[in-house]
């Protein structure tokens, strides 16, 4: 590290660790890290372009490519259920106003909290 | 209905951390690893500019480029300070411990109390005094040879796979029973070595009874020797006194000498109790280290309820700190010259540092160590000997796990609500369990009454850290080395 310089054991553990994952990848996260040695192939978003009901590849989703509170796009466009969340009727109107098509501009859908 | 307002981006703070400055440098301490970094100039700016308001990963670049920095070399900066946690986006509760303690633990030490009787009456003594927690009426007052080699055997056992133990002889005075203790030594030799481990040993005492020859045992066996006593003539004898009230300092201080003179394998150390009117730390740590000799000087204040005359009041209190300071700035002058001095309370804390603890709970008790009482009774440490409130089994029954998980689920830091805003907790995790039940009646309660003296005293020695760190790094290197061998 440059900018800081460790100077007991613990973070001269933490370092070491940080220059061994520099090493081994680039920076941008992956997905489903903790699987490692396995190909991601995430269900749902890249077979169907639909950020919709989502499993990883383990059938949880705790290995999602995006947060599972994202996974909720078909929910807001389809579900005829009013109080489905982010809700378009009552409370979250513009949650998708960013949104135009589905396939491009998933990144725009956001977190929403109660 | 209040419209749910999604939240764009995800804002950088300050993580969990002590700041200090030392010799002109900025450190920091994180809390969640206890780890210990040197920041430069850029690094130490955008701590600041957190502390003004949290701002995005767009905004804190901007702003460092608008300061003259590399777009690249911003970024780098801030991801350092990522990983490490120095910065940090994450909201609300920090991450929860362990709900339950480890079940499954090696022992690595005991403390085999092996009488539960002293020729002094120490008027602040917490198994004799007015805290005393122990009930040893109708129970055994020495401990029989049979019961301490169960003890070894137990130990061996418990200890599984560690390569390494030791027994801590105690009292009582422990040298009560000397007769036994060294027939303890040896069979335990004998054990150790048929169990294919190296085994340690240690005692404390009042250095009353010490003879010629228990000095020559004790150095031929290499058993560290602490020795319990409060300074020179005045203060020793204000409150180490016979049951007769004849003070202990003209008793011991022969016995001493030779003991230090004729010891030859390990330091000698001796343990200072400060209590109301025995609070003149640099005058008994000159006497102790400098006339009598001992390698090393620990103080801590005594351990009361909180309303004996012996207790130390707010004043006392600052008088103990303010002398702290001026040996732990003596400590530091040494080490700058590369000597190690022997004001054990600074040593302990900067052994500590080094290695960035990082505590569950506040000490081994119920965890690699037991107290054993005289009857067999097993205890979390010697201060809960032969209370029967604490009793975590016997050896003959084994551990009691219920007893021990219930320990040790109470004790543990994330347990104790007030310790979880406090930076300096992976050093402290909330303090002595006995001293906790001794002045809350819970020893899962966090010792609320030292909490400013323990971030103070962290503080100081962090900041003689960062001073090593800068001015002399190879006294460090040299005392992690030293450590590991003690």
């Amino acid at each position: 590290m440059k900018h800081l310089r460790p100077l007991n054991r613990k973070a001269q553990r933490i370092d070491d660790a940080i220059t061994a994952a520099d090493a081994s990848t680039e920076e941008d996260v992956v997905a489903l890290q903790q699987n490692a040695p396995r190909p991601h192939v995430p269900m749902g978003c890249t077979l169907s372009f639909s950020p919709g009901w989502e499993v990883d590849s383990g059938g949880g989703t705790a290995g999602l490519c995006q947060p599972v509170e994202r996974d909720i796009y078909d929910c807001y466009v389809t579900c005829f259920w009013p109080v489905a969340v982010p809700d378009h009727l009552n409370y979250s109107p513009d949650w998708a106003a960013n949104c135009a098509v589905a396939t491009k501009d998933w990144r725009n859908l956001d977190l929403v909290f109660p | 209905m209040t419209k749910m307002e999604p939240i764009s981006v995800t804002r950088y703070r300050r993580g969990e951390m002590h700041s200090f400055q030392s010799v002109g440098q900025e450190f920091m301490y994180l809390v969640s690893a206890g780890s210990i970094f040197a920041l430069d100039q850029a690094a130490t700016n955008v701590l600041a500019r957190l502390d003004e308001r949290e701002m995005s990963h767009a905004e804190l670049v901007e702003a460092l480029v608008a300061g003259g920095y590399d777009g690249a070399d911003a970024e780098e900066l801030i991801r350092e300070l990522r990983l490490v946690r120095g910065i940090v986006t994450d909201r609300g509760a920090p991450e929860p411990g362990p709900t339950s303690p480890p079940a499954d633990f090696p022992l690595q030490a005991l403390v085999l109390n092996i009488t539960n009787q002293c020729n002094l009456a120490c008027t602040y003594c917490y198994e004799f005094g007015a805290d005393k927690i122990a009930t040893p009426a109708g129970k055994p007052k020495y401990m029989t040879i049979d019961t301490a080699k169960t003890s070894v055997d137990f130990l061996l056992e418990q200890s599984r796979d560690r390569g390494a133990v030791h027994i801590t002889f105690f009292g009582g005075e422990t040298l009560m029973n000397f007769k036994l203790l060294k027939e303890v030594v040896l069979y335990a030799n004998e054990a150790a070595a048929a169990a294919g481990k190296t085994i340690g040993f240690s005692l404390t005492t009042n250095a009353t009874l010490l003879t010629d020859e228990i000095i020559a045992f004790l150095s031929d066996n290499g058993i560290g020797v602490t020795v319990s006593m409060d300074g020179p003539p005045d203060l020793q004898d204000k409150h180490r006194v016979y049951k007769t009230g004849k003070g202990t300092y003209a008793v011991i201080e022969p016995r001493l000498r030779k003991l230090i003179a004729n010891h030859k394998t390990r330091a000698i150390t001796a343990r200072v109790t400060l209590t109301n009117g025995v609070t003149d730390v640099v005058r008994i740590y000159r006497h102790l280290k400098d006339d009598i000799g001992f390698h090393e000087v620990g103080f801590a204040p005594v351990t009361t309820s909180g309303d004996h005359d012996y207790s130390i009041n707010g004043d006392g209190m600052n008088e103990v700190l303010a002398q702290f300071h001026e040996l732990a700035d003596e400590w530091l002058e040494y080490a700058l010259r590369g000597r190690m001095h022997g004001f054990t309370n600074v040593s302990e804390t900067i052994g500590e540092l080094l290695a960035g603890v990082n505590k569950s709970h506040p000490c081994g008790a119920g965890l690699g160590l037991l107290g054993v009482s005289p009857s067999g009774d097993l205890s979390p440490c010697h201060r809960f000997t032969d209370a029967d409130t604490h009793t975590l089994g016997n050896l003959e029954t084994g551990i009691d796990q219920d007893k021990r998980e219930d320990f040790l689920s109470r004790g543990h830091v994330t347990a104790k609500y007030e310790c979880q805003t406090c930076w300096a907790r992976p050093l402290c995790a909330g303090g002595c369990h006995h001293e906790a039940f001794v002045r809350y009646g819970d020893t899962g309660h966090a010792n609320l009454h030292y909490c400013d003296w323990i971030r103070e005293w962290t503080d100081t020695c962090l900041k003689i850290y960062g001073a090593l760190s800068a001015l002399n790094p190879q006294f460090l290197e040299r005392f992690a080395e030293r450590k590991a061998l003690s």
